[in-house]
């Protein structure tokens, strides 16, 4: 982990930067903007670790399912976030607007799983696209209050409308029906309750996700991305549309969002008002903001820490684990999350600037 | 009409306890999500001096106050102050830490259960007004809260300290520069707003219900007040306020089934339409 990228910190200089002086030298910017979206050797290391944690823990299936559904709910935010600079309060509206979507497509339509988790994609990035007009204007105050109030509206809606949702009570009776992976003849994969099923299925799901974001970052438009959350008005005046790349991004990341929030309605077989829930949003902020915004994998190595932490504390004092969550965000942004991830420098004397 | 001056006296209530948000984000450019945190304090210093030591209730509310206002003023120095110059995300994960932090510390100290706050006598039951029944404690709660609007314009507008921090709302920098302790202003500012909090919390807790969850329940009206309202002037969000009183109070009389709705509906319509606040002029930032 020692030479991850650091928050918002490329390893090259910055691509603005970089086009001024594509005048003088094309070749060399041209290899340097190459060699930024070069696979690294910790990503083919991750991406080898994924199916390897499926074979080797067979017995924590349960555990690592949720942490790979945390890790898609943050990777998802860590496109507005770390890559177009939203600082987003609700970010739940999404990934409960898409349980509730998988759930009911289950429950009165039909229990298959793949095409419940692409109408719930589907549902989520229209949701996305709607309220993506919503986070164009503003300060940074009234983005985090629009977002925090659709959140809102949603969990209001799922709250009153019981007819639908079950209100207060969540959700109850959603029965998937065995997965069925497509274009082949492999059938019949029931969801047990070893919940070895789920988590090959939430794994194939995020290595996907994974595999088309890193193309989306690394791509023209994930570099404008990154131009407009650095300058936005500069952006803007060299030419790019910031609106309409704000919307697309805000669209995708809502679909990704929903996408973590079907797999955990799918998987558990249940969705409550709870997936709507403040808590969530802050939560994914804080796994998000644990493993470092801006490098896409943040989510996964933070979702890893949080989930570990969170068991051993909530075996600890299961009803006061927010406290130490809160205490731990306190103190995690008092020292800096640099300075947090790298214990060597915590002794040594900071050099003023 | 009752519903009016109910609605009334919401709005007051939720103007004295957003105040000090206002001023925290209009002036230090900070967003402060656990203010509601300091209205909770104020509220369960009433409640637990009034049911176990007996202190009669209007003694309680200067107590809330100050002490609410050294809470703030402490946290203010020890906490809060590094994390003025660091960038929002930093600012939105750090009073929700401190949010959650409370939540459980008073969880643990005092029980999760609904607090209870006995009014004395004289400020129970209704005043009957050409067939309008008023609530003598809402009654009471509108004319402290107005005196306290009074108060609190007058000293912005008025008084030396009042010009100090308009100044150093304009620009922190100039003010520091010309001689003025913009620290010490800080520091006072935000002891002064978290003591009103306290007091709004210990005013409302016969109205709004105290809890421990109180902070997140209440914690994006309080937003929506000040965002709402625009942060430049003091107006600005007693008006939000007076309206999200209203149309809280009124929507959940007539439409129970939607509830909240109307009010985030209305926000986000709001905020479409003038992302910078109802009543705001326009910023110089």
């Amino acid at each position: 982990m020692s030479d991850t990228p650091v928050a918002g910190a490329s390893p090259l200089p910055p691509p603005a930067s970089a086009s001024a002086s594509a005048a003088a030298a094309s070749s060399p910017v041209a290899r340097s903007l190459r060699g930024y979206s070069r696979w690294r050797w910790w990503e083919l290391v991750l991406f080898a670790a994924l199916p390897l944690s499926w074979l080797l823990l067979p017995g924590q299936a349960l555990l690592l399912n949720e942490i790979a559904i945390v890790a898609l709910f943050a990777i998802s935010l860590d496109l507005i976030l770390g890559y177009a600079g939203i600082v987003s309060l609700g970010h739940a509206a999404f990934f409960g607007f898409g349980a509730y979507t998988a759930a009911l497509f289950a429950k009165n339509v039909m229990p298959d799983p793949i095409v419940g988790l692409a109408v719930a994609i589907a549902a989520s990035a229209a949701l996305g696209l709607a309220t993506s007009v919503l986070i164009l204007r503003g300060s940074d105050l009234t983005r985090l209050m629009v977002t925090l109030g659709v959140a809102s509206i949603l969990y209001e809606l799922a709250n009153k409308l019981d007819w639908l949702t079950g209100g207060a009570d969540g959700l109850q009776g959603v029965v998937m029906g065995p997965l069925t992976v497509p274009f082949t003849t492999l059938k019949g994969f029931d969801f047990d309750l070893s919940g070895r099923t789920a988590y090959a299925y939430t794994l194939v799901v995020l290595a996907i996700v994974l595999f088309v974001s890193r193309r989306l970052v690394h791509s023209p438009f994930g570099t404008s991305l990154q131009a407009l959350r650095d300058n936005r008005l500069r952006a803007a005046s060299i030419g790019l549309s910031v609106p309409l790349r704000l919307v697309a991004v805000y669209t995708y990341a809502g679909a990704i969002a929903g996408a973590a929030g079907a797999l955990l309605a799918q998987t558990t077989g249940f969705a409550s008002l709870d997936v709507f829930d403040f808590h969530r949003s802050a939560e994914v902020l804080l796994v998000l903001v644990v493993g470092g915004t801006g490098y896409l994998y943040g989510g996964i190595f933070g979702a890893i820490v949080f989930k570990l932490l969170h068991d051993l504390i909530a075996a600890w004092t299961p009803q006061y684990w927010n406290f130490w969550l809160g205490l731990f965000l306190v103190v995690l942004v008092l020292v800096g999350r640099e300075r947090f991830v790298r214990p060597w420098t915590w002794f040594r004397v900071q050099r003023k600037q | 009409m009752t519903l009016l001056f109910d609605g009334i006296a919401y709005g007051m209530l939720l103007f004295i306890l957003a105040v000090g948000l206002a001023v925290t984000l209009g002036l230090m450019n900070f967003i402060n999500l656990a203010h509601g945190a300091f209205a909770m304090a104020g509220g369960y210093i009433t409640v637990l001096l009034m049911n176990r030591l007996g202190v009669p209730f209007l003694a309680c509310l200067p107590i809330a106050f100050l002490g609410t206002a050294l809470l703030g003023a402490l946290l203010e120095r020890t906490l809060y102050r590094p994390m003025y110059s660091r960038p929002h995300l930093d600012q939105v994960l750090f009073s929700i830490g401190l949010v959650f932090m409370a939540v459980t510390a008073v969880d643990y100290v005092v029980g999760s259960m609904q607090q209870n706050i006995h009014l004395p006598d004289w400020l129970q039951g209704r005043l009957p007004i050409e067939a309008v029944g008023i609530g003598k404690y809402r009654l009471f709660i509108v004319v402290t809260c107005a005196l306290l609007t009074i108060a609190l314009q007058w000293v912005l507008s008025r008084t030396r300290f009042g010009s100090r921090l308009r100044a150093s709302v304009d620009d922190p920098r100039v003010a520091g520069g010309l001689g003025l302790d913009v620290n010490r202003i800080f520091l006072l500012t935000f002891a002064v707003g978290s003591g009103l909090a306290g007091l709004g919390g210990a005013l409302g807790a016969e109205v709004l219900g105290l809890d421990p969850t109180f902070p997140l329940k209440f914690m994006i009206y309080f937003l929506i007040v000040v965002s709402v309202g625009g942060t430049t002037t003091i107006t600005g969000p007693l008006l939000a306020a007076l309206l999200l009183g209203i149309a809280d109070v009124a929507g959940k009389y007539y439409v129970p089934k939607l509830g909240a709705f109307i009010v985030y509906t209305l926000m986000i319509a709001i905020l479409v339409w003038r992302p910078q606040g109802l009543f705001a002029r326009a910023s110089a930032r």
